[in-house]
């Protein structure tokens, strides 16, 4: 021992940073990050304590108050076509809006993350047949995949859901199958076979970790995508169904009123927007945070 | 005790081409490659790129499963009298890249007691023989054990990798170009503890290398690679001595020389290293060879004896052979 | 001709990340005459690419600040600016590195990339730059140059790429080469004709060569002198005969006794204690004390200067003082 002793080196300075710390801790020093992420947090926490915070029933109607301008005494944001508050409607449609934007993202995750690197780590056979049959669905415009999938499963908010897990398994399985085999072939993996490890013990400790950074990153950059997908839907007539609050419905029915209150059909149109920008912003801001581990 | 006996190993990867990825050529990587192992010596395996080293080491720790061949470890056949589980804890390999071979997620400690842990050692234990092969390793463990990666320069990962592979109590260490990516000062560190720990743990090194003064530093036997064939293989002293082989001659005329008065002045080879797709009948060093005559182009050239222990497969070395350097007969 | 061709007078390199400052080049100072070939040693961390780095002016300009003066056929070179200083890089000097594949662009073959840089430099037209091209193919010796001319770099083998990286940094003819580790990726056999290649090619033109390596044995091969870089720093300098037969820093000593030969089989090999400083915390006093066994307390407390051993060797070491 003596002799190695003596070459013994010196150990870095600072103390050692996990990874999942080192990008938290970037992550809170990111402002553009941390403020989308606050502005989403009070929408989430808007939807979930609505009926406290609204001032109106949203689905209170008043045919005599139809379409008031922003500012109108009891209407701080307006009514729509039927009379209904705006403040109202849009405080209560954060919760369906939410919902069909984050959920179906979070299933095709899980779905579509663990297709991708059974794939991705199997190779071969395996590989193509799962790959092969994603790249189908893959062909599809999603727009037209889920208007399909929601017609023939008919309107509501549970088959919305459904209709866009499925349009967005592919996008993710593929992604995660594309970071399986690149991480499958690093030395560390082989290192691990060479000891004798089996399948499951070596995706376990040895891809799951490295190969779910980069991908929960992609997911993330697909929640605007779905916001907007959901709107979509529903303002198609294939979502929400009215008279239920939502944002994408509400642009659908506001849509004849366009002409005559401008500023009150683009609020949903607003909500959407911001929303969108602020999951973008954070998707960029977590890449950036997970990318560097020097 | 013939602690490894590998016999006829033999790998081709198929090249794809054209739409239906048929046609195209074999890469002939490994071809026919039987050589023993005694127990407590280091193999030297030196060769330049395309020789299909690493591909051997590979075959070895079955990372890659060879097209034929067979590998028998303590006298079994790997595969089938030995089963492959405890094959891989007797024979473990070390790689070239520091970095890449440790996951980068996993702390120091955590690389380390993977393996024991999936050979079923309580975590708790394997995590205390993680630390023990740190300290012996060079690198204190509480200073070291919670360490990532990407926090350790190139030598200190290489030892790491080290204290891995020794993690499951290997009989054969493999090294795999283990020390080419370091630097010269780290290098000679890392090698003065392998020499100690191979003392300590009683192992046997397959030292895989390109650099020739490495190698003989290093190892008690030496085979020399070529195109996916043993070019020469034998005692240290007898093959760095009087080298039979044209390559083995070659490579050692390209070393750099250490005298500033004595300079070279003459490539021994002229061009690169070929590819070892389809290679033509016989030799395959005859086309670069200075001595090369039609006979070298005809049938495999067998291993021929050229002193104790030392084969060489060249025509020359063979008496009789046809080549006009060959030596007659023996009566 | 009394002044230097090439003089590099205290050269200091710092890079800025994450807050901290890298010294990764402190007062380098050297000189080279027309045609000489000066050999770099040092390990990683040592500056020698850096130092090229700075005097081809391909530095980082946001993170990096370069300090001191380098001048080359009398021009202060970091004074350029634009068309100057384009002619400056690949006209008056030029550069091959370590990896030739990162060095040629994948989608254009050879004779277009070389064709490019002989247009720029030698304000000829077409023909004239691929008929220069095909020479220059020649020169280093590549078979078939015609044929070569139309390849794509992936289609090349490694120490063909390499060749012609070196055809294309010498188809405009620069007054000084820099070569940063050129043949450390290189099979033995290939490194041999790399080197070979260099020498006959810098003996022929007249140039000058800086070339950086960290092998002992590839510095004896090609460099008329030598410096050998730690820490930022040059501790020895002199002709390749001097430094490597009397040695007189204690690093290069350590470097020479560790450097793996098979003769020593059997023996322990003397290796260096330790490992490099960090440069973003470098001791105040001589950067290889921590390291060195003859160090003494003044060691650790200033940084030594260069002391003269005689006929152009020197070191820094404060125990050659006496």
């Amino acid at each position: 021992m003596s002799a190695v002793a003596a070459d013994i080196q010196t150990a870095p300075a600072a103390p050692a940073q996990g990874y999942w710390r080192a990008v938290t801790s970037r992550l809170l020093r990111d402002k553009l990050t941390v403020a989308c992420a606050l502005v989403i947090l009070g929408l989430i926490l808007m939807a979930v304590f609505a009926p406290w915070i609204a001032p109106d029933d949203p689905l209170k109607s008043s045919i005599f108050k139809r379409l008031q301008p922003i500012g109108a005494p009891g209407f701080p944001l307006g009514s729509d076509e039927l009379g209904r508050d705006m403040l109202s409607r849009l405080i209560f449609g954060a919760r369906l809006s939410l919902v069909m934007g984050i959920v179906p993202v979070l299933c095709a995750l899980g779905i579509g993350g663990l297709l991708g690197i059974t794939a991705g780590f199997m190779g071969g056979r395996t590989n193509t047949a799962i790959m092969r049959t994603i790249d189908v669905f893959y062909a599809f415009p999603s727009v037209l995949l889920a208007v399909a999938i929601s017609g023939a499963l008919g309107a509501g908010v549970l088959n919305a859901i459904l209709s866009l897990t499925i349009v967005f398994i592919p996008p993710i399985a593929r992604v995660a199958e594309s970071v399986t085999t690149q991480v499958r072939s690093l030395d560390y993996v082989e290192a691990a076979r060479a000891s004798g490890a089996g399948s499951f013990a070596i995706i376990r400790v040895h891809i799951l970790g490295n190969v779910m950074g980069p991908v929960f990153v992609y997911a993330t950059s697909l929640l605007s995508v779905c916001m907007i997908l959901a709107a979509g839907l529903s303002f198609l007539g294939l979502g929400t169904k009215p008279p239920l609050p939502e944002w994408g419905l509400m642009l659908n029915t506001l849509r004849t009123a366009i002409f005559q209150n401008p500023w009150v059909a683009a609020l949903p149109g607003l909500m959407i927007f911001l929303v969108s920008f602020c999951f973008n912003l954070m998707s960029d801001g977590v890449r950036a945070a997970m990318d560097v581990t020097r | 005790m013939t602690l490894l006996a590998v016999n006829g190993l033999r790998k081709h990867f198929p090249l794809k081409k054209g739409l239906l990825g048929r046609g195209g050529g074999t890469v002939h990587a490994v071809d026919d490659i039987s050589f023993d192992l005694t127990e407590g010596e280091t193999l030297g395996v030196v060769g330049e790129s395309g020789c299909g080293k690493s591909t051997t080491a590979r075959l070895l720790v079955r990372l890659i499963e060879p097209d034929e061949g067979q590998i028998k470890l303590e006298g079994r056949a790997v595969g089938t009298a030995m089963p492959l589980a405890e094959a891989r804890s007797k024979m473990q390999m070390v790689f070239q890249d520091s970095f890449a071979s440790l996951n980068p997620r996993l702390t120091v400690e955590d690389s380390i007691a993977f393996g024991p842990v999936v050979h079923g050692l309580p975590r708790p234990r394997a995590r205390e023989r993680a630390r023990g092969l740190l300290a012996r390793v060079g690198l204190e463990p509480a200073r070291f054990a919670n360490r990532y990666p990407h926090e350790l320069s190139g030598g200190q990962r290489q030892r790491v990798n080290i204290a891995r592979a020794l993690a499951l109590q290997p009989r054969i260490v493999i090294l795999d170009e283990a020390v080419s990516a370091l630097d010269k000062s780290i290098e000679a560190q890392v090698l003065n503890l392998l020499l100690d720990l191979k003392a300590e743990f009683k192992l046997t090194y397959i030292f895989i290398s390109h650099d020739l003064n490495v190698v003989r530093y290093m190892s008690d036997r030496v085979m020399v690679m070529y195109l996916g064939k043993i070019a020469e293989i034998g005692p240290s002293e007898s093959v760095f001595a009087g080298t039979h082989h044209p390559y083995t001659r070659a490579l050692f005329a390209a070393m750099p020389s250490m005298d500033p008065d004595r300079r070279t002045q003459q490539p021994p080879l002229i061009g690169d290293p070929p590819n070892p797709i389809n290679p033509p009948p016989g030799c395959r060093f005859k086309g670069r060879c200075a001595h090369a005559e039609d006979i070298c182009g005809r049938g495999d050239i067998a291993l021929t004896t050229a002193g104790a222990a030392h084969r060489v497969a060249c025509l020359i070395a063979q008496p009789g052979s046809g080549h006009s350097s060959a030596p007659a007969r023996a009566a | 001709m009394t002044e230097a061709f090439i003089s590099i007078d205290e050269l200091n390199v710092r890079f800025s990340r994450a807050g901290q400052t890298i010294h990764a080049v402190n007062g380098v100072s050297f000189a080279l005459a027309p045609g000489e070939v000066l050999g770099v040693l040092g390990e990683s961390g040592s500056g020698k690419s850096v130092t090229l780095r700075a005097m081809l002016r391909i530095l980082p300009s946001h993170r990096s600040t370069v300090t001191g003066a380098i001048r080359i056929a009398d021009r202060n070179v970091l004074a350029l600016r634009g068309a100057e200083l384009e002619d400056y890089r690949g006209g008056t000097v030029s550069m091959i590195f370590q990896e030739p594949m990162l060095a040629f662009d994948p989608v254009f073959t050879i004779g277009q990339q070389i064709a490019e840089s002989v247009r720029r430099h030698l304000r000829v037209d077409d023909r004239a730059a691929r008929a220069r091209a095909l020479e220059m193919l020649e020169r280093v010796q590549i078979p078939s140059a015609k044929r070569r001319l139309d390849a794509y770099p992936h289609e090349m083998s490694g120490g063909m790429r390499q060749r012609a990286m070196i055809a294309l940094a010498l188809a405009c003819k620069p007054k000084l080469l820099l070569a940063d580790e050129p043949t450390t990726a290189l099979d033995a056999t290939v490194q041999i004709q790399i080197l070979l290649l260099l020498r006959e090619l810098q003996r022929e033109s007249g140039m000058s060569v800086i070339f950086v390596t960290h092998d002992v044995g590839v510095a004896i091969e090609v460099a008329d002198r030598l410096a050998v870089m730690y820490a930022g720093r040059i501790v020895e300098t002199g002709s390749v005969r001097e430094v490597i037969r009397s040695a007189s820093h204690p690093y290069t000593q350590g470097l020479l006794s560790s450097t793996v030969r098979g003769e020593l089989r059997g023996q322990r090999i003397e290796a260096i204690p330790g490992s490099p400083p960090d440069l973003a915390a470098l001791p105040p006093g001589c950067a290889f004390a921590p390291r060195c066994k003859h160090a003494g307390d003044a060691c650790l407390r200033e940084a030594p200067v260069a002391v003269e051993i005689g006929g152009g060797h020197a070191a820094r070491c404060i125990l050659l003082k006496t």
